[in-house]
C-alpha cells in the first residue's frame, strides 16, 4: 500500500501528463470552441469538468494547459541542466579567475529571490510561451552551475583523474569522460526537483498574465480566470488546481525516491551557503 | 571576527553592485523601442523624446549607467511614468505593508514549523512523524496562487471570518501571511526535523536525562537550542522564498505592497517602478542574509574561527 502511494501513483501521474502532452495534438480537443448556452455550467450530463467563464469545455483546456506545462518544463530543465553544467564544469575545472568570476556571476543571480527575476523579465520581453522559458532558463541555469562546481571541486584530486592527468589526456576529454559521468547522480536528483518547480512558476507567470496568452491555454491561467467566479463556478479553480497539485506531489515524491536510492552523500556535500 | 566581517561585506558589497548592474540592464531588454512600449504607439513624438531624456536613454550605456549609479546613491530611482511621482515616494508608501506580512508570515511559520518537527523527531517513525512530513510534502507541492483563492472561499466566502482581499482591518493580514508560511512551514519543519534527531544523540541530551531532568525540559533547553542554529541560516535564506512569494500572494490578496506594486507596474508598463521594486527585494534579501551569515558567526565561533585563521 506504501508502496503504491509512493511509487506507482506519482508515475502514473507523471505518464498520463507526458503522454496527454504528447498526444494532446491529435487529439479532436476544442479549447477554444465557445458554447454560449454552458457558460460557467459545472461538472455533469455529457462533460466531465464543466465549462468556463466563456463557455469552453475545461476538460479540453486542461489537456491543452498540460501540454503547455509539460513543454516549458522539459525545454527549461534542459537549457537549464545544459548552460548551468557547461558552465559549472568548465570554469572551476579551469580555476582561477575564471572560476571567481562564475562563482561572482551565480552569487548575483542568487541575490535574487525565487522567480522574482524571471517575474520582471517576462513582464519585459513580453507575454508568450518562448518568453516564458527565456525567463526560467535565465533564473534556472544558476542552480546546476553552483551543484555541477561543487562537484567537479571534490572529483577534481581524485586518482583516476590525476591519472588521467598525467597521461596527457585533453581537458574536454577528462570532463567527458572522468568527471560527467560521476556527476550524472546529484544532477538527474536536482534536475527531477527542477521540474516540480518549473511546472509551478510557469502556472504562476500564467497566473499573473505574463505566461501563455490567450486563447492559448495554461492551468495558471485558468485558476486565474477562476478566481473571479469562485462563489457561482468553484470548479474553474479546482482542476487545474488539482493538477497542479498533483503534478509537482508526484515529482517531488519520486524525487525523494531517487534521492533515497542514488547516492546521497554528494547531496549532502554541496548543499552549502551561497 | 573583523576579517571575517569585512570579507563578508566586501563580497556582499560585490553582489549588489552586481544587481544594480542587471536591474538597470533589464530596460535594455525590452525588444524593440522601451519608450515607444511604454507610452503605447499613439504618443506624439514630442512626449516620446521628451521620456527619451529623462531616462537617458538617448546616451551612451556606459553614461547612462553612471548616471543611474549616482542617482541611486542619493536614493532617487527617477519618476514613475503611471502616477507621475517620485518612484521612491511609491515604494516607501508600500513598504509597510509588505514588512508586517513578511513579520506576521515569519511569526506563523515558527509557530508551526518548531512544534511539528520537534515533535516528529522526538516522535520518530510514530504517526505524528509521517503525518507532520506528509503534511510538508504536501506544504511544498501546493501553489501559492491556488491555496490563497482557496482559503478565501473558505474562510471569508463560507466562513465570513477574514475579508475577502485588500487592506481593511487587522483581519485582512491573517489569510495572505497563512497563505505564504505554508511553503516556508513545509520546508522549516523538515529542517527542525532533521537537527533535532542529529542532536538528541549526543552525549549531553543522555546525561541530562540521567540525572533526572523532566524530558520538555531536556528536548527544550538541551536539544533545542543546539538545533537551532542551523534553522536560523535556513530561515535568512528562506526570506527570498517569501519575498518572491509575497509577489504572487500580494497579487491574490490585493495586499496594497511592493509586490502588488511589481505586477501593477509590469502591467501598466512603468518600468522605472519594477526596476525599483526588483532592486529593493533583491537588495534587501542580500542584506538579511548578510545580517544572517554574521549573526550566526557570532553565535557560532567555529564558523568565524574557522575562516580567519
Amino acid at each position: 500500500m506504501r508502496n503504491w502511494f509512493a511509487i506507482k501513483l506519482p508515475v502514473l501521474i507523471l505518464v498520463l501528463w507526458a503522454l496527454l502532452s504528447v498526444v494532446a495534438q491529435y487529439l479532436p480537443l476544442q479549447p477554444d470552441h465557445i458554447q454560449l448556452e454552458r457558460v460557467l455550467a459545472g461538472p455533469g450530463r455529457g462533460t466531465v469538468l464543466g465549462f468556463d467563464d466563456l463557455g469552453r469545455s475545461i476538460a479540453d483546456r486542461m489537456i491543452v494547459g498540460a501540454r503547455t506545462s509539460f513543454l516549458v518544463s522539459v525545454w527549461v530543465v534542459s537549457l537549464s541542466l545544459l548552460f548551468g553544467t557547461l558552465l559549472g564544469t568548465f570554469t572551476a575545472y579551469h580555476g582561477g579567475w575564471w572560476d571567481r568570476l562564475a562563482v561572482l556571476t551565480v552569487d548575483i543571480f542568487l541575490a535574487f529571490p525565487g522567480i522574482l527575476l524571471a517575474i520582471a523579465l517576462a513582464g519585459l520581453l513580453g507575454p508568450g510561451i518562448g518568453n516564458v522559458v527565456i525567463a526560467l532558463t535565465v533564473v534556472g541555469w544558476v542552480g546546476y552551475a553552483r551543484l555541477s562546481r561543487a562537484q567537479v571541486l571534490s572529483l577534481m584530486h581524485r586518482e583516476h583523474v590525476q591519472a588521467a592527468e598525467a597521461l596527457g589526456t585533453s581537458r574536454w576529454r577528462i570532463i567527458r569522460k572522468h568527471l560527467l559521468p560521476m556527476m550524472a547522480a546529484p544532477l538527474i536528483i536536482e534536475a527531477t526537483f527542477g521540474i516540480a518547480a518549473v511546472v509551478i512558476a510557469e502556472a504562476g507567470l500564467s497566473f499573473l498574465g505574463l505566461g501563455v496568452q490567450p486563447p492559448g491555454a495554461s492551468w495558471g491561467a485558468m485558476i486565474r480566470d477562476g478566481t473571479r467566479y469562485m462563489l457561482v463556478a468553484p470548479h474553474m479553480v479546482m482542476a487545474p488546481g488539482i493538477a497542479i497539485l498533483a503534478v509537482v506531489l508526484a515529482v517531488n515524491l519520486l524525487g525523494d525516491r531517487l534521492r533515497d536510492r542514488l547516492d546521497t552523500r554528494m547531496m549532502t556535500e554541496t548543499r552549502d551557503r551561497p | 571576527m573583523l576579517t571575517f566581517i569585512l570579507h563578508r561585506l566586501l563580497g556582499a558589497l560585490l553582489v549588489i553592485f552586481g544587481v544594480i548592474t542587471i536591474v538597470f540592464l533589464l530596460i535594455h531588454m525590452i525588444p524593440g523601442d522601451p519608450v515607444e512600449i511604454m507610452l503605447g504607439e499613439s504618443a506624439a513624438t514630442a512626449d516620446r523624446e521628451a521620456l527619451r531624456v529623462a531616462l537617458g536613454l538617448n546616451r551612451p550605456l556606459p553614461v547612462q549607467f553612471q548616471h543611474y549609479l549616482s542617482k541611486l546613491l542619493h536614493l532617487d530611482m527617477g519618476i514613475s511614468i503611471h502616477f507621475r511621482r517620485p518612484v521612491s515616494d511609491l515604494l516607501v508608501e508600500r513598504l509597510p505593508a509588505t514588512a508586517i506580512l513578511a513579520a506576521l508570515t515569519l511569526l506563523l511559520t515558527v509557530m508551526m514549523a518548531l512544534p511539528l518537527g520537534i515533535m516528529a523527531a522526538v516522535r520518530r517513525g510514530s504517526l505524528w512523524d509521517s503525518g507532520a512530513m506528509s503534511l510538508s510534502m504536501l506544504g511544498i507541492s501546493i501553489p501559492n496562487f491556488w491555496l490563497g483563492p482557496l482559503l478565501i472561499l473558505v474562510f471569508s466566502l463560507w466562513l465570513g471570518w477574514f475579508p475577502v482581499s485588500g487592506h481593511s482591518g487587522p483581519g485582512s493580514v491573517v489569510l495572505p501571511a497563512l497563505t505564504l508560511s505554508t511553503g516556508l512551514v513545509a520546508v522549516l519543519s523538515r529542517m527542525v526535523r532533521s537537527s533535532m534527531l542529529e542532536v538528541l544523540g549526543e552525549d549531553y541530551m543522555r546525561t541530562a536525562k540521567a540525572k533526572g531532568m523532566p524530558p520538555q525540559r531536556v528536548i527544550l533547553h538541551h536539544g533545542l537550542r543546539n538545533a537551532l542554529l542551523p534553522v536560523i541560516t535556513l530561515l535568512g535564506l528562506q526570506l527570498g522564498a517569501l519575498l518572491a512569494g509575497a509577489v504572487i500572494t500580494e497579487t491574490v490578496f490585493s495586499w496594497p505592497g511592493v509586490g502588488l506594486l511589481t505586477i501593477e507596474s509590469i502591467q501598466s508598463r512603468d518600468y522605472p517602478v519594477v526596476q525599483a521594486c526588483v532592486l529593493l527585494i533583491s537588495v534587501t534579501y542580500v542584506l538579511v542574509n548578510l545580517l544572517t551569515d554574521l549573526a550566526y558567526a557570532w553565535i557560532d565561533p567555529r564558523i568565524r574561527l574557522g575562516r580567519t585563521q
